[in-house]
């Protein structure tokens, strides 16, 4: 009998261990478990908003130097990296035929100046035979008037004079057309020389030659460019935001400009311009950040990550950002108050960097929210509380 | 009255309680199986329910975003929250792809999406939301990848800052999410020798790099290497307003797809894990019926072993019914160890497995019915044997 109730106790503390597994089971995981997720209450604090854009380094003033018709370049004096003063000789393109052109100018004008000299002389050949001219018509007309020679010969002599005057206005507008002549031929000699000295392509201003897009011999177009510039002391980054996450983007705004090349050393820097026009195709505004210091070592074209620090919402509501959720097309909070659940609609307001999110309605001051949760809760839901619902990250 | 097959059982309590649980083992199995099946199915519709989405936009005459590939322009949005009854649409993009973490890869399928619209993820375990518009990332629990981490995602590293569980795609792979931006990026960029090479190509092409015409090659470069494309617009329409409607609206209108949650279960329940699920359903079947034989076959041969102590039952002139309630009842009470031991072993290793297994309490029900009814079904077998049974055998031998 001691035996049987030995094998008793043995199969009834069996039964009773599945029993209680079972029971495990069942209240452990189904609909009936729990959900565990973790609690806070909401907060008063410091909310500082970051605006976070990404950016490439920019020269504010760049230069592309090339020539103003097409051409061949004749030889380039900079490279990439060089130095230049304002006027430096940067290259130079074939003149081909414009020194021919401009001595050939200048042998048009020399031969305009003989032009003129010639008519000048001849202005003064004709001016005396006119003044001889008028000598004689008057003498002849004392001895007509006389009597001595007939009115035939006196006739004449006036004819003869009328004729001489009529010469020296010829010769006379001969003078000036040659006059004008020469300074026509100037002029189109200046513009040879003008020309000329175009395709000598000179530094508009000081600077670092970026790039050498064409070599001695090559051929290149009116607009196309020979060496490119940039003003060393103009650098920015040229950041672009997200339209919906801009709000308080102004000019002013204090930065840290990360460099893909250094991303643990944030530069810092300012907000110099905020572009009236946006990007309506990728929905990004465009603000250009410039830095405090001209860091060294940095390369145009290059990435960066830009934080920029809005203004700091003092002493607001915060709750952490995870806590907010989306029911039925409203944002809210579920409020956790000892087993029971609510769901209240919320206004929120400034982001913090830290994923704090500032509370303008909705919810008061030491209310229990939920933040994280394993399953999505509804009213019905059953919470267990627990500091988290994961281990710490590393 | 006393219970022949309490006494019987108590007799060799150890060698019954083992066969239950060996059974027990095997109902085990069978319902994780039909967990793996649910699993299968719930990934599926988890992924409808996380988008929380009414309506899915995707390419014209295309089944995307999930069971085919759909292209359409990030802009079109615009249009479509334009329309009447939608309250929210937003581009959505999803991508398939390796992500390293340590010195492994983890399959996962990377989600660009627009934060505080559909899309987003409903709610964290652990971490926060994105509050940067680029590099920021939030994962499922089951990629491994803890708060803080980096994760590479074509060539940009992303933090994690918020963890989730059960966002998984339908294929089961858990998911990561990214700003939608970024995603555009990874789901178009090439590798740098790849576009090195494009340039190349496109300056040899004598058409697109011509002399007299500067900036063009930077032009049609630049325009190679954006990406301005999302596959599906997720839309969540005004309560009160029938998102059929909607959908009628955009298909007439706007030229595109447009699915309800309906729709879009269809597609991807009966259509994109239909033969898997169908795989699994078969194997299943055929795990019950192997079961119920093996249970079967368990009393049976039991109840052969105590032959001897029955004819000595029925010489003493038992009833037939007595005989048969003992082996009845033996039947059932191994039935019940069995269940009740299969589904704690289900519980207790489901979460071990390494894709989502659902063990629904109906399943846990029909499944002890099923238990229930095959085990009376085989005890008649063993009854039939014990009746047939000469009483001169307990004697004789």
């Amino acid at each position: 009998m001691k035996l049987s109730l030995n094998r008793n106790i043995g199969f009834i503390l069996a039964g009773i261990a599945l029993i209680a597994g079972l029971v495990w089971v069942v209240i452990r995981s189904g609909p009936l478990s729990p959900i565990r997720a973790t609690v806070t209450t909401a907060s008063r604090a410091d909310v500082a908003p970051g605006l976070f854009g990404i950016g490439v380094v920019e020269a504010r003033r760049s230069y592309l130097v090339g020539p103003t018709a097409a051409g061949r370049v004749r030889q380039v004096n900079v490279d990439v990296g060089d130095t230049v003063r304002t006027g430096q000789l940067l290259a130079e393109m074939e003149p081909v035929d414009l020194d021919q052109r401009l001595a050939s100018s200048v042998a048009a004008v020399e031969r305009a100046k003989s032009a003129v000299d010639t008519a000048q002389a001849q202005l003064t050949d004709s001016q005396s035979r006119h003044k001889l001219a008028i000598a004689n018509a008057r003498r002849y007309d004392d001895l007509g008037r006389k009597g001595f020679v007939s009115s035939t010969v006196t006739e004449g002599k006036a004819q003869e004079k009328k004729s001489a005057e009529a010469q020296v206005a010829a010769a006379s507008a001969t003078v000036s057309g040659a006059r004008q002549d020469l300074r026509r031929l100037n002029s189109e000699r200046e513009v040879v020389g003008a020309q000329r000295a175009s395709i000598r392509l000179l530094a508009p201003g000081d600077g670092i030659v970026t790039s050498r897009d064409a070599e001695p011999g090559s051929t290149v177009v009116a607009g196309q460019g020979v060496v490119k510039l940039i003003s060393p002391d103009s650098l920015w980054v040229k950041t672009r935001l997200d339209q919906n996450r801009s709000a308080g983007l102004q000019v002013g705004l204090p930065a840290e400009i990360a460099l893909r090349s250094k991303p643990g050393k944030p530069i810092p820097g300012r907000v110099v311009r905020v572009e009236l026009v946006s990007d309506s195709v990728t929905e990004e505004r465009i603000a250009q950040v410039a830095f405090d210091e001209r860091p060294l070592g940095i390369s145009v074209g290059e990435l960066a990550e830009v934080t920029l620090r809005g203004a700091v919402v003092k002493d607001a509501l915060t709750v952490p950002n995870a806590a907010l959720r989306t029911r039925r097309g409203k944002t809210g909070i579920w409020l956790y108050n000892a087993d029971s659940l609510t769901f209240v609609e919320v206004r929120s307001g400034a982001v913090g960097a830290d994923g704090r999110v500032q509370i303008l309605e909705g919810l008061r001051e030491g209310d229990a929210v939920i933040v994280h949760s394993e399953r999505d809760v509804d009213e019905r839901s059953r919470v267990k509380v627990v500091p988290a619902l994961v281990a710490s990250g590393s | 009255m006393i219970s022949l097959a309490g006494r019987d059982i108590l007799h060799s309590w150890g060698k019954f309680v083992l066969t239950g649980m060996g059974l027990g083992l095997l109902i085990g199995v069978t319902l994780t199986m039909a967990g793996v099946y649910r699993g299968m199915v719930d990934d599926a519709k988890v992924l409808l329910t996380n988008s929380g989405a009414d309506l899915w936009v995707v390419q014209k005459d295309t089944q995307g975003p999930y069971a085919e590939s759909s292209s359409i322009k990030d802009d079109v949005y615009r249009q479509i929250l334009g329309l009447v009854g939608v309250v929210r649409a937003a581009n959505v993009t999803y991508l398939t792809m390796q992500v390293r973490h340590g010195d492994k890869d983890e399959r996962t399928m990377v989600v660009g999406f627009e934060p505080g619209q559909p899309g987003e993820p409903g709610y964290l375990v652990a971490g926060r939301r994105l509050v940067r518009s680029h590099y920021e990332a939030i994962a499922d629990v089951k990629t491994g990848f803890r708060l803080g981490e980096r994760i590479r995602i074509r060539r940009h590293d992303y933090e994690v800052v918020g963890l989730t569980s059960r966002m998984v795609s339908s294929g089961g792979d858990p998911m990561v999410f990214i700003p939608l931006k970024d995603a555009q990026e990874a789901q178009f960029l090439k590798d740098n020798d790849a576009i090195i090479g494009d340039r190349a190509r496109t300056a040899a092409n004598p058409a697109l790099n011509r002399p007299g015409v500067p900036g063009l090659l930077d032009a049609i470069n630049a325009s190679q290497s954006s990406n301005r494309n999302v596959n599906a617009v997720l839309v969540m329409v005004a309560v009160g307003t029938a998102p059929d409607a909607v959908a009628r609206e955009i298909r007439r209108w706007k030229h595109l797809e447009a699915y309800t949650r309906a729709q879009m279960e269809d597609i991807l329940i009966a259509k994109l894990i239909a033969t898997a699920a169908r795989q699994i359903g078969m194997f299943l079947a055929i795990l019950v019926i192997v079961s119920a034989a093996i249970v079967a076959f368990i009393i049976y041969t039991m109840t052969l072993g105590k032959i001897r102590e029955i004819a000595v039952l029925k010489l003493i002139g038992t009833h037939n019914r007595t005989i048969s309630a003992m082996i009845l009842q033996q039947a059932v009470g191994l039935g019940l160890i069995g269940f009740a031991v299969g589904k704690i072993a289900a519980t207790l290793w489901a979460p071990a497995f390494p894709k989502f297994v659902l063990l629904e309490p109906a399943d846990a029900i029909s499944g002890f019915v099923i238990v229930m009814v095959v085990c009376a079904l085989a005890s008649t077998l063993a009854i039939h044997a014990a009746l047939k049974v000469d009483p001169a055998e307990a004697i004789g031998g």
